[in-house]
């Protein structure tokens, strides 16, 4: 009986941390960008894009880490396109952010037709060139905590990015620019900041981030890309940041509290429990709407969150 | 003054993405030949190459044009409002049969046959309640592949225990479903079968996750019908070094030493047989035609031999020609089964 439950349990736990591993680094790149004060709808076509050029890299190179930061970089270079829309010519944010959410995965399947023979999905990787599983020769099989922590590296490095981020934004200088450019950028102007630089670096690295999640999802949790691999992934992390009230801690929080709904979802259908699994798939985002509704309390952007900043007005 | 500039450019770029999404192959504008019979194509959201059905469905025309020389073409869909201007433009290009590929052009094809009684359509993957007299619909006999790699399944666990996944409940899903649970009883009576459904037909994750979980609860071999859910299941088989079985083509190449077998729909024969009925002048007019194993329009992969004991494959093959010859019915649905499963074990 106690054995049954702690494997149920390690499986929910394993799915969790499974599941919401991409969405932390996308959600990640959010709370970088909004925070700095441009509102990033585009994570979707930026995940989208990391996950076609992680594949893609990864299948040709034989080196996964190279296809996660060539992911990484080509969601940065999308951004860079959301950055010039939105803090060079002060556009609004969220059209641009839509734009982006069009062009990823329209130029992913261009690009993965010239690179796959017309093909719309990737050439599936090997098990030994995908992101390796460091702990898979550590940890003795079927313990309970092997079957939780026996994830690829790439779950690891995000949370090792939550705390990077955390100290970033809390504990620098930088930080304390960003957020400063987040909240009243005509005072951090008039400090000697520069807003647009400023923008323009978090906005590329909102970018390098959903590219990241794009290539954890196609280098760790499956080895090929194919166009409906993101689908709405970006969304949920975007979700996940409102909901962890922009701070990098508490988008984690929430991406991890989606991750083990969805855990608990999928142990439930396999389970004697009879509920029909159409109400079970609707779990995840209804505790998602309880809860923040309910429980996270008023959550309050940072005050130029969405605002394009132009010099010569006020 | 920056900002029209740039809402301008966002336009265009718009547009453009629009506009890429609608491209054009094949060869489709030498009609000087008026008595050769000219057969089109419109592709769903895949494209011509998408290693899936529409890719088959390309390949079955390429040969009807070796073999019974006639005028092909395709035009390729990049989303789901691309199916009526891509209809339209076949429409004037003289086809004598223009074809939709895919159940989600279910309605455009409809509308266009309505619209236009003089032109012949064709449409994979759909049945209509009442078919226009210029329109054929044409679905497949999932239920037997399914029985098929069910039987293999519930002949090579060692566990005892074997899974299926599927997308989202439908009445072409239920034929996988159901034809794959009398397959597995039919093998061996003793076998259970985890059954898992992820609502869904694209969320690679969760299908991980439920294959995951059917292997940590015993089963050895997972079997999906759930589109790109799949990619999922069969990446834990490779993770976990267990067994899956693919759907609709030879998935083997996505998992060599996991991927023990296929369900396959044969769409290329389907379009090859059609185009042959229609240049001996035998369209079907206004029916729902039907391809099974007997019509060659469904059948297990040829990489099945890969994995799969010769003494399983010949009882496969007894088993195909006793579903060609009647019989073997196999169940498409809850209550079929029910019945089957109440005649056939004991």
């Amino acid at each position: 009986m106690l054995d049954n439950i702690l494997e149920s349990l390690a499986f929910i736990l394993g799915t969790t941390l499974m599941y919401s591993a991409p969405l932390i680094y996308t959600a990640l790149g959010g709370v970088i960008s909004e925070n700095s004060g441009v509102v990033n709808i585009g994570l979707e076509g930026m995940m989208t894009i990391g996950a076609f050029f992680g594949a893609t890299v990864g299948y040709y190179s034989g080196n996964p880490w190279l296809g996660f930061l060539v992911g990484g970089l080509a969601g940065g270079a999308l951004a860079l396109l959301h950055a010039i829309a939105s803090v060079t010519f002060a556009a609004d944010q969220v059209v641009s952010g839509i734009a982006i959410n069009f062009l990823g995965p329209g130029l992913a399947l261009f690009l993965s037709r010239m690179f796959f023979d017309g093909a719309t999905m990737t050439r599936p990787i090997d098990l030994e060139d995908k992101i390796p599983r460091s702990l898979d020769k550590i940890l003795t099989k079927g313990t309970f905590i092997e079957k939780v922590f026996n994830q690829y590296d790439t779950v690891y490095l995000a949370f090792i990015l939550v705390a990077i981020i955390w100290f970033i934004l809390y504990k620098t200088k930088l930080g304390l620019r960003i957020r400063a450019v987040g909240e009243h950028p005509k005072a951090a102007d008039t400090l000697g900041i520069n807003v647009y630089n400023i923008r323009y670096l978090c906005v590329f690295l909102s970018g390098v981030f959903a590219g990241f999640g794009g290539a954890a999802m196609s280098l760790a949790v499956v080895s090929n890309f194919r166009p409906t691999l993101i689908s709405g992934q970006g969304f949920i992390a975007l979700a996940a940041m409102i909901f962890g009230k922009w701070k990098p801690q508490g988008a984690m929080l929430a991406c991890l509290l989606f991750g083990a709904a969805q855990g608990l979802v999928v142990f439930l259908g396999g389970t004697e429990f009879q509920v029909p699994s159409e109400i079970l798939a609707m779990i995840p985002y209804v505790l998602t709407l309880i809860i923040l509704m309910g429980f996270v309390g008023r959550a309050t952007p940072p005050a130029a969150d969405g605002v394009p900043y132009e010099k010569d007005s006020n | 003054m920056f900002k029209k500039v740039l809402s301008l450019l966002m336009v265009s770029v718009f547009i453009l993405t629009l506009a890429v999404g609608c491209g054009a192959g094949g060869q489709n504008d030498t009609g000087e030949n008026e008595d050769k019979v000219k057969i089109a194509m419109v592709t769903d959201v895949g494209g011509v190459n998408d290693q899936s059905f529409n890719q088959s469905a390309w390949e079955g025309l390429q040969r009807a044009e070796e073999e019974l020389g006639i005028e092909v073409s395709y035009l390729e869909s990049n989303q789901d409002a691309d199916y009526i201007p891509n209809l339209e433009t076949l429409l004037d290009a003289n086809n004598d049969l223009i074809w939709g590929i895919g159940y989600k052009m279910g309605n455009a094809i409809l509308e266009a046959a309505k619209q236009n009684p003089d032109q012949k359509y064709a449409i994979i993957d759909y049945a209509y309640e009442d078919t226009p007299d210029n329109l054929v619909g044409v679905v497949f006999k999932a239920e037997q592949p399914s029985f098929l790699v069910g039987y293999i399944a519930g002949k090579m666990t060692e566990t005892g225990k074997v899974g299926f996944v599927g997308g989202i409940k439908s009445a072409v899903i239920d034929g996988f479903d159901y034809g794959f649970h009398a397959g597995v009883k039919y093998a061996n009576p003793d076998v259970e079968i985890i059954r898992q459904y992820a609502e869904s037909f694209t969320d690679s994750a969760k299908g991980k996750a439920i294959a995951t979980n059917m292997f940590q609860n015993g089963a050895d071999i997972v079997f999906h019908a759930a589109g790109a859910v799949g990619d999922g299941v069969i990446e834990a088989a490779k993770e976990q070094g267990k067994y899956a079985i693919g759907v609709d083509r030879d998935q083997n190449y996505l998992a060599p030493d996991n991927v023990i077998t296929s369900a396959m729909k044969r769409v290329d024969n389907a379009m090859f047989n059609m185009a042959k009925e229609l240049k001996e002048g035998n369209f079907p007019g206004g029916q729902t035609v039907v391809y099974g194993l007997k019509e060659g329009g469904v059948d297990i992969a040829p990489t099945t031999s890969k994995h799969v004991p010769a003494d399983i494959l010949e009882e496969v093959e007894e088993l195909k020609q006793k579903i060609i010859d009647g019989e073997i019915v196999v169940p498409f649905n809850e209550e079929t089964y029910n019945e089957f499963i109440s005649e056939n074990i004991k």
